[in-house]
């Protein structure tokens, strides 16, 4: 018997129309936990580095994560890998919901696509009747309107749909997989687009088995609480926008208004608010309502959270009316709410600059707010000039050309990062933003906090109650003088340890808003002190907290292997251009160093066969060798792995 | 309905705010975990003995408790209008009934009904209620003398928000209405 996971993948191609229901190996519970984990070993397994994102041997999986479907709380979030046509590396990004717990219950733990369909289809899979289906009747359709449409056909208000609007259909590459409140952003939409897949209804009526029940019960049912008391004050319920407003930079990235917010525009905005509010709501079994359900006129419902909710507001210097009205369009047509702000603005100071012309943009519009409609427009449907915008900044720059790749100052490795300006260099951050593999900061930061408190019997106070921490970091904080950056080797401790928690969060599925993104809160109700506890009694896995940290780090390499065989190095490892005013080359030299030390990966960001061999991944050292990314350094035979 | 109840004189109310339903289903998976045998080894939601009646599309949240099985549905149904949203009659009905594909096990077809978490020793609240941490559903014991023929959180689903869109008077009047036509 299978503990917590279904032991099986669904495996569909949809050139030859081939559906096969696959068990797996349970070795790869044990060395990868699931979601993301195991979705990289299958990646790195099957998609070589010669694979062209827009081939029929691209992969895009879908994966529940290992505690879906437990009584777990939070476990929610679906993990969607693939190889990106933008970055032309793995991708990876998450949704919460219901979808991941019902695919466990039709008694899958992955659904992994390959090739493409010939017209557009949708995928209904109930328990084991999976069929491909035409969905030419959902060809243009919004990603609620398609959700609907197929509750509807399939006569089942408890079908959980997945699906991509019309930017996804024309493979826009900010195109994100939308779900009831939840999306799959970061760069997936554009691959379930090319392979022909609008949507994939789930149904699901089949029993997940944990291990230990009784003990594991307890624990959740406890665990209610924990996350209520820690997460309820969520800001997605709070009107007062001057942390967001003041932090976050205006237009294209490109300028901080520190002072905008004040009593009256907390007011007026409350106003505007409250006249379209319909619902806070959450994903399955979580006991937080972080998600706000606003309906527009004019506009289908759609569901916010947190920043989301002035993304595009503060891209056009707009207000928050305005940010409601563009997403109940932009959810339908399914686009990233973070990354397409940054096109849209970037494409307006193109038109500034006389870099596109009228010619480009007939009739272009005076007004900020109608010009990021009309662009819009453009790129959801590849139309003139918004074919090359609908690449994202980095390639949108290259095409268009006359100087436009100037403009191209807040991307990493091609892809649009958070609207950000600041001062000093954050060593930690550095970091973060040059080495991370999950292309935003909020999937990779959040145990460690981001400034020391000053008075030191408050810090002390806040650390005698840091439960998410281990010791060390206890230490690193209390040493930390305010305003000055942590050591060197502290920084890299502090990198590595925000990234593990989310490698751990993604494998098993537990949202990062009550987990890895909240440790520095102290806000975190899993943190590597109880998850081992966790995850042992759901699934039956012997595992400690340095076994646990040694799985992330496992996940966390494999993932750089993937994308150092595609081919990224060290010098692709850099922030965003102008995210810092300070930058210090040394210091960023010696970071980058130590880091690559501390992660057992050689000058160049490769892991070295050492390191891989010690974390069973012996089958990657072999292969780096035989193509040449390693030398064979005669060390001892690669360890038993499960290759 | 639920006889124990009768019994002990004292009637188990679960009251439902389906205002305060955030839709997290974790009353569904809890049930299912506690009905499930080996007792908590597994999770169903399609096995739980109370469903979250939902269409988002039009923010429409309603835990319902599973009720008494019947062997056909009823002729003649009503459809509801609070507050601007279309419910018919089926979304505040408790039955296991023909009609609807839940409140049965889906592998044997067999009824299922909520039994307050019947247990030995008692559980201090039923764990849908104890899993619901926005007080959407709340638990209360109350001494009554007279029997009942309907069980009061059945009531309570459909009135509590009934009456709170609608006032007393305007739900009394419909009501009388329903009762006549049911009968
Ligand atoms: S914290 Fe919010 S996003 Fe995360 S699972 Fe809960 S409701 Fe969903
Ligand atoms: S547990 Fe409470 S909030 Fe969640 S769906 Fe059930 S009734 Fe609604
Ligand atoms: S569910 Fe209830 S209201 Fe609907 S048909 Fe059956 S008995 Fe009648
Ligand atoms: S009271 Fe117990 S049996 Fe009834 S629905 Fe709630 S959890 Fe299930």
């Amino acid at each position: 018997m299978r503990y917590a996971e279904t032991g099986y993948n669904l495996e569909i191609d949809l050139s030859s129309g081939n559906i096969e229901r696959v068990a797996t190996d349970p070795r790869d519970m044990e060395l990868y936990l699931g979601g993301q984990g195991t979705a990289a070993k299958i990646l790195w397994d099957r998609v070589g580095p010669e694979v062209d994102p827009f081939s029929e041997d691209n992969l895009l999986i879908f994966s529940a994560g290992l505690l879906h479907a437990t009584p777990v709380p939070s476990a929610t979030r679906a993990s969607v890998d693939t190889i990106s046509a933008q970055t032309g590396l793995y991708s990876h990004s998450l949704f919460g919901g219901f979808w991941g717990p019902e695919l466990k219950h039709a008694g899958y733990d992955k659904i992994i696509l390959r090739g493409k369909a010939k017209g557009l289809v949708y995928l209904w899979i109930h328990n084991d009747k999976v069929e491909i289906r035409d969905a030419s009747h959902l060809a243009g359709k919004g990603t609620m309107e398609t959700a609907e449409c197929l509750k509807k056909e399939l006569k089942d208000a408890k079908v959980q749909v997945a699906a991509i609007g019309l930017a996804g259909e024309n493979r826009v590459y900010m195109s994100s997989i939308e779900h009831y409140n939840s999306s799959a952003s970061r760069g997936v939409g554009h691959i379930m687009g090319d392979k022909r897949v609008k949507a994939i209804a789930l149904r699901g009526t089949k029993d997940v088995y944990v291990a230990k029940p009784a003990e594991l019960f307890d624990l959740c049912n406890r665990q209610y609480k924990v996350i209520y008391d820690k997460g309820s004050s969520v800001m997605t319920h709070s009107h007062n926008e001057a942390w967001h407003t003041d932090v976050f930079a205006w237009g294209f990235a490109r300028e901080r208004r520190k002072g905008f917010w004040n009593k009256e525009l907390e007011e007026e905005w409350a106003k505007v608010t409250d006249s379209v509010f319909v619902r806070y709501n959450g994903c399955y079994n979580c006991s937080i309502d972080c998600h706000a359900t606003i309906s527009y006129p004019g506009r289908r419902s759609f569901s916010y959270k947190c920043y989301g909710k002035l993304t595009y507001a503060m891209a056009a210097y707009q207000d928050v009316a305005f940010n409601y009205d563009i997403m109940g369009l932009t959810q339908e047509y399914g686009l990233d709410s973070f990354s397409t702000p940054q096109v849209l603005a970037f494409a307006c100071e193109l038109y500034e600059a006389g870099i596109l012309t009228d010619k480009d943009l007939p009739d272009f519009p005076e007004d900020s707010g109608k010009r990021f409609f009309y662009l819009l427009e453009k790129i959801v449907r590849r139309e003139g000039v918004g074919d090359a915008l609908a690449n994202g900044v980095y390639w949108a720059a290259r095409q268009i050309g006359k100087g436009a790749e100037e403009y191209d100052h807040n991307t990493t490795k091609k892809f649009e990062q958070v609207p950000l300006k600041l001062g000093a260099l954050n060593y930690p951050y550095f970091l973060m933003y040059a080495t991370g593999a999950k292309m935003n900061i909020t999937q990779i930061e959040g145990s460690f906090p981001q400034n020391a408190i000053p008075d030191k019997e408050r810090r002390k106070a806040f650390v005698d109650k840091w439960e998410a921490a281990p010791d060390k970091f206890k230490k690193i904080y209390m040493e930390w003088e305010p305003r000055t950056q942590p050591p060197i080797d502290a920084a890299v401790a502090i990198a590595d340890w925000n990234e593990t928690m989310h490698y751990i969060d993604d494998s098993v599925g537990i949202c990062a808003f009550v987990s890895a993104f909240k440790g520095q809160f102290n806000k975190s109700s899993y943190h590597i002190n109880n998850y081992p506890e966790f995850i042992s009694l759901a699934s039956g896995l012997e595992l400690d907290q340095d076994k646990l940290w040694e799985t992330a780090r496992r996940n966390r390499t494999l993932i750089r292997a993937i994308n150092n065989r595609r081919g990224m190095r060290r010098e692709d490892e850099k922030p965003p251009h102008g995210h810092w005013k300070q930058r210090l080359p040394d210091i960023e030299k010696q970071l980058i160093d130590e880091y690559y030390k501390f992660k057992g990966w050689n000058e160049d960001g490769i892991p070295t066969k050492q390191e891989l061999d010690r974390l069973g991944l012996g089958y990657v050292s072999q292969d780096f060798i035989k193509r040449g990314i390693l030398t064979d350094d005669k060390a001892s035979p690669a360890k038993e792995t499960s290759a | 309905m639920v006889e124990d109840v009768i019994e002990k004189k004292t009637v188990k109310v679960i009251k439902v705010d389906v205002d305060k339903c955030i839709g997290c289903r974790a009353c569904e998976l809890v049930c299912s975990a506690f009905h499930a045998e080996p007792k908590y080894s597994s999770t169903n939601p399609a096995k739980a003995r109370i469903r979250l009646i939902m269409d988002e599309f039009n923010d429409i949240y309603i835990p319902l408790y599973a009720g008494e099985y019947t062997d056909a549905e009823c002729n003649g149904r009503n459809v509801y209008t609070i507050d601007g949203k279309t419910y018919d009659e089926c979304t505040f009905c408790r039955a296991s009934c023909p009609s609807r594909d839940f409140f049965k096990d889906p592998d044997s077809g067999l009824p299922l009904k909520c039994d307050m978490c019947l247990d030995d020793p008692p559980l201090e609240e039923p764990l849908c209620v104890q899993a619901c941490r926005c007080d959407a559903l709340t638990y209360e014991e109350v001494e009554q003398e007279e029997e009942k023929e309907e069980s009061p959180d059945e009531m309570e689903t459909g009135l509590q928000s009934l009456v709170k869109k609608h006032g007393t008077k305007k739900v009394m009047e419909s009501l009388a209405r329903i009762s006549k036509e049911a009968d």
